[in-house]
């Protein structure tokens, strides 16, 4: 019962690294789901990312070649997607799952030679002035770039859906695809890449998790993060800004019950494990309550002939 | 029908085929909680697993299931291992112990051996190893070598033998230094690499300079690596890959030596049903080299410790104790029964916090 042992400058340090992978995974669906697909394969993209880039980053040394084989493995993962459900026109929901069955299942066949060994550990950056500011240098200034690297992401992704040629696009063929098509926008081809894209981002997340946060390879790893992340996506409107929010909340919660834990507070052990799932979809849920709603295609098959 | 009748007769043929082959060699089973390369508890039970088949040559045949989940599914999986031909099996994990009775009763010619449990059978045995004794050399080089007086504890699931570790090792600690502190936090997982860093972080960042695990991966070690100035020990296994810093010391389970006795016993035909709990003195439980990172004196104040336990000249539970709540335990110079070890489910006098239900 000492709340003196918890150091809010390092809780909110550890907060900022607890957020980073469900983040990646989650902006990158968030995309997708613009566009008007649902991916529900986020999990197995994760995993299928951790262990490509943890097999690359220990057979070349270098950890940034791992998070771009990462990008890569779950690009390539989410290809099959697109090619079920733009090209097969198969059912999304179906597809979904079960591109996360088969990467669980995938991931665990590559890894059976990386279990046990050490990943090339990643480099904090040091940020000269900037990381020597009391407090604030720690909890912002003393991270990876791939903390740095979502956080952009969050703004770019942000800039490009509200001001941006591009985002209007792909919003709306997420919104009305028959309408899109009939403008001359070639819905498909702008909904692989927007699947394709959503691929890498969950990818990158897993890594996050095998490279930095582990750091070590085992089967499963991801455990469920990939849920977490799709459930984000809906809680935050689709909506960048509350992603990142819904990111830190859970994050900060999973981090803060732990210490909490540590120090002997008197909550019983089970709610405190509940907590993190319990506070985010509360406060997200309350958020929400404004009159934002999900992309109108979203999750509906789209064919030129219709 | 047709079809029907083709599939059954396939299926006496392989049974055949299976009974055939079971006749000349003795078959033995492994149930693990864990991937094999986890390692640390897994890993060390396979290699009791590859040491039967380097013993036992073309005599044995051993099969094994890894990352079997406790509960409903442990179940099936001892089943379907029974069905398919095996004498012995293994079950290495306390949650196996419901499902190993279950499937022990329907198969009263296979034998049955769980690891940690306490249930017994005509054609069931437990086996475990005191584990304790390690956890009491541990809680002296912690003690010793603390600099914040903190020590962090990952602890898995409330059971008698986590909690026994929990109490030998801060008892040991606190004989050599009053002011310690432990700092306990409750996994409930076995195995879970992201859990364990991100509890053994915490405990970090609250000052703990000692990282305990009562949990099977080397994720604990990553992450006490990353931080510096952390000090860790190996769980179940070496974990040498962390030498010489964090990884100080370790506790190495050795279950070679009993998995090829039983073994042997199986094939003579003079298993029987039996409750084995050994420790240092027989070689089940080992102590990991000492690195270079604990200063020499400590090194030979915690050998010494390990030589006593050996020799039974001393028990790790040995009295003045009392419980969390004051009242005593153990009095002046007595030592605890086993029957209490085994059903522990208190923490000893100076621990705080609870132990969840």
């Amino acid at each position: 019962m000492d709340m003196g042992s918890i150091s809010p400058e390092l809780l909110l340090a550890s907060l900022m690294v607890a957020a980073t992978p469900i983040l990646l995974a989650a902006l990158g669906e968030l995309v997708v789901e613009r566009a008007g697909v649902l991916n529900l394969g986020v999990e197995g993209m994760m995993i299928t990312g951790a262990i490509c880039g943890f097999a690359v980053a220990v057979n070349s040394g270098s950890p940034a070649f791992g998070f771009v084989a990462a990008a890569g493995g779950g690009a390539v993962l989410a290809l099959l997607f697109a090619a079920l459900t733009q090209v097969a026109l198969a059912n999304q929901v179906a597809s979904g799952l079960a591109l996360t069955l088969f990467g669980l299942g995938l991931s665990s066949l590559l890894g059976q030679g990386y279990v046990g060994i050490k990943p090339p550990p990643v480099a904090r950056l040091d940020i000269p002035l900037l990381g020597d500011i009391p407090f604030l240098g720690r909890v912002l200034f003393s991270h990876d770039l791939m903390v740095y690297f979502g956080l952009a992401l969050v703004g770019l992704i942000w800039w490009m859906l509200k001001y941006s040629r591009a985002g209007l696009i792909l919003r709306a063929v997420g919104e009305n695809h028959d309408a899109a098509h009939a403008l001359g926008y070639k819905v498909v081809r702008i909904r692989v890449a927007a699947i394709l894209f959503g691929g890498a981002c969950a990818g990158l997340g897993g890594a996050y998790i095998s490279l930095i946060r582990v750091p070590q390879w085992t089967e499963g790893m991801t455990a469920g993060a990939g849920w977490i992340a799709l459930a984000l996506v809906v809680f935050a409107s689709w909506k960048a800004g509350r992603v990142l929010l819904g990111a830190w909340l859970f994050g900060g919660v999973t981090v803060l019950q732990l210490n909490l834990q540590a120090a002997g507070f008197a909550i019983p052990v089970e709610y405190l494990s509940m907590s993190p799932y319990l506070i985010t979809i509360l406060v997200l849920v309350i958020m929400a309550g404004d009159k934002s709603r999900a992309p109108a295609s979203l999750g509906r098959i789209f064919h030129a002939s219709q | 029908m047709k079809l029907t009748h083709l599939l059954t007769s396939a299926a006496l043929a392989l049974g055949l085929a299976t009974g055939a082959v079971a006749q000349d060699t003795t078959k033995v089973g492994f149930i693990y909680v864990g991937p094999i390369g986890d390692g640390g508890w897994t890993y060390e039970h396979d290699k009791g697993r590859l040491a039967i088949e380097e013993h036992f040559g073309d005599q044995v045949e051993t099969v094994y299931q890894e990352s079997v989940p406790e509960g409903a599914d442990a179940e099936r999986a001892i089943t379907q291992m029974a069905l398919q031909g095996a004498d012995l099996i293994f079950t290495t994990s306390f949650g196996f112990m419901e499902p190993t009775v279950a499937v022990a009763e329907k198969f009263p010619n296979v034998k049955f051996e769980h690891a940690t449990g306490y249930k017994t059978l005509p054609n069931l045995s437990t086996y475990s190893a005191r584990f304790y004794e390690g956890r009491a050399v541990q809680g002296h080089i912690a003690g010793k070598m603390t600099k914040s007086n903190i020590v962090g504890y990952i602890a898995s699931f409330p059971i008698p033998e986590v909690i026994r570790g929990i109490n030998a090792a801060y008892l040991h600690a606190k004989k050599v230094n009053p002011e310690i502190e432990f700092k306990i936090i409750w996994a409930y997982t076995w195995f879970d690499p992201a859990k364990e860093a991100d509890a053994a972080t915490a405990l970090i960042e609250q000052g703990a300079d000692v990282i305990l695990q009562h949990t099977d991966s080397t994720a604990p070690q990553a992450a006490a690596e990353k931080a510096g100035d952390v000090i860790t020990f190996g769980q179940a296994s070496d974990m040498a890959e962390y030498k010489p810093l964090p990884r100080v010391s370790s506790i190495i389970d050795n279950w070679a030596p009993y998995y090829i006795a039983r073994t042997q016993a199986v094939m003579d035909g003079t298993w029987e049903s039996q409750q084995v709990w050994q420790g240092i003195d027989k070689g089940m439980v080992k102590i990991g080299e000492i690195t270079d990172a604990v200063p020499a004196d400590v090194r030979d104040e915690a050998l010494a410790l390990k030589q006593a336990m050996a020799e039974g000249e001393y028990h790790p539970f040995t009295g003045p104790i009392n419980r969390q709540d004051g009242s005593a335990w153990l009095a002046e110079g007595e030592v605890a029964d086993d029957g209490t070890l085994l059903g522990m489910d208190f923490y000893v006098e100076g621990i705080s916090g609870q132990i969840p239900n």
